[in-house]
């Protein structure tokens, strides 16, 4: 996002939270999923913390003023909900329940089951490769490359100073190369 | 190219996670397909209750017309929440609202009196316009109380067919006049009676042994025999011949 845009949204939500959700869930869903599908084990899982991440969003942001809004990093906000979900799954793999389930039927996703499997391999491999590095240069690595975050925003969603972050992506990145040479 | 290895395993999110985001966050009502009295209809609901009853059975036309006229998005989900469920299957078995939530919110003061008042008569029973108005205490809008029940979002459950016109004929109905009968019918109530009454410019019955008059459709009206019944065309004929207005029905509430 350019900075132009990250102020745009920011103050779209601060002044109509209601209107201007449901097009933060648009864009950035796929960021997070593909984010949070690189730290838990199942594409199920993954697709439980997103939901939660927007959900506890949506409520947090509800109690914020518009000031404190405003000033958010939400990209990085929102990662430091997620990273958190990701953290707790590891502990408690249970699916939360939803006030009302949605007739998962009608939702067809439109690829093949060959399409399934092909994906499934190459998503084993990356997930065991990814697995093997310390979960700080883990979590850096995918939020850098896979998600395509700033070293600001990962600095905002992993608490950690930019200098460090950026150690994290190069040491993590290192060693994939290592492992795969 | 480990970098670029590493941005193609970015993928999209399920189409699932949007909808489940908003139904869970309220920004978005659930649906289920449902049997009602003129065959398939939609019931859309959210925390507050039941939004809307739509006699159809076209998913995404109903879809599409949710989302413009309540500017918000509706999802299928896979079944009504277990208490709109258990008043929904009441509601539809008494044909009365009774306890059943539903969600007021959006509509205006005026016409959710309309709309309650409306849930206030009993099946096989139908009252007019008019008696609506006076009823909410507006006797002159008889117009807009017409308005409100035609843009009634929860019909069936909340009754706007038993809402006749004036002169006693069934009158508009949003699904058309011919499936305001049926419903009627479905409801025991007699619709070839009423308009013969209508007819012949009937609005009101009585009984000669208690002098008492009742809209015709009023139960107390109904228990009266052919021999005993009087007819009358308005409420100072009525008056004139020395009945007073029945106090169940109060076809006479100005």
């Amino acid at each position: 996002m350019t900075l132009d845009t990250v102020e745009l949204v920011n103050s779209h939500i601060a002044n109509d939270l209601d209107g201007a959700f449901p097009d933060l869930v648009r864009d950035m869903q796929h960021g997070i999923y593909s984010g949070v599908r690189r730290m838990v084990p199942s594409s199920a899982d993954a697709e439980d913390i997103t939901q939660e991440t927007f959900i506890r969003a949506y409520r947090a942001l509800g109690g914020y003023s518009s000031d404190r809004i405003r000033e958010l990093n939400l990209p990085g906000w929102l990662w430091t909900i997620a990273l958190n979900l990701c953290r707790n799954a590891a502990r408690t793999r249970s699916r939360r329940p939803r006030t009302v389930e949605l007739d998962r039927d009608a939702f067809f996703t439109g690829r093949g089951p060959e399409a399934e499997v092909v994906e499934a391999d190459e998503n084993r491999r990356w997930s065991e490769l990814l697995e093997g590095l310390p979960s700080a240069q883990r979590t850096a690595v995918v939020l850098r490359h896979v998600v395509g975050l700033t070293y600001q925003e990962i600095s905002v969603a992993t608490g950690r100073p930019q200098g460090t972050v950026k150690a994290d992506v190069h040491r993590g990145i290192t060693k994939l190369q290592e492992v795969l040479s | 190219m480990i970098e670029e290895n590493l941005a193609e395993l970015a993928t999209e999110a399920p189409g699932t996670v949007l909808p489940q985001v908003l139904l869970e966050t309220d920004l978005a009502d659930g649906y289920v397909p449902h049997s009602g009295p003129t065959g398939a209809m939609f019931v859309s609901f959210n925390k507050r209750g039941v939004s809307s009853i739509t006699l159809d059975d076209d998913a995404a036309d109903f879809e599409d017309r949710f989302e413009i006229q309540f500017g918000r998005p509706v999802f299928p989900v896979a079944e009504l929440p277990p208490k709109l469920s258990r008043g929904l299957d009441k509601a539809l078995a008494t044909k009365r609202l009774g306890t059943l939530q539903i969600d007021w919110e959006g509509m205006s003061e005026f016409q959710q009196a309309v709309l309650r008042k409306t849930a206030e008569i009993l099946p096989g029973e139908v009252r007019p316009y008019s008696w609506i108005a006076k009823e909410i205490g507006n006797p002159k809008a008889v117009r807009a109380v017409g308005t409100a029940l035609a843009r009634n979002p929860v019909p069936i459950v909340v009754p706007c067919h038993r809402v006749v016109r004036n002169d006693g004929h069934l009158g508009n109905y949003y699904y058309g006049t011919d499936v305001k009968r049926a419903v009627l019918e479905a409801e025991g109530m007699d619709v070839d009676t009423l308009e013969g009454l209508a007819d012949r410019g009937i609005k009101l019955t009585g009984s000669d042994t208690t002098h008492i008059f009742c809209n015709p459709t009023c139960r107390d009206a109904r228990r009266t025999t052919k021999r005993h019944t009087v007819e009358f065309r308005n409420e100072s004929e009525a008056r004139r011949a020395g009945y007073r207005p029945c106090q169940h029905c109060r076809p006479a509430v100005a």
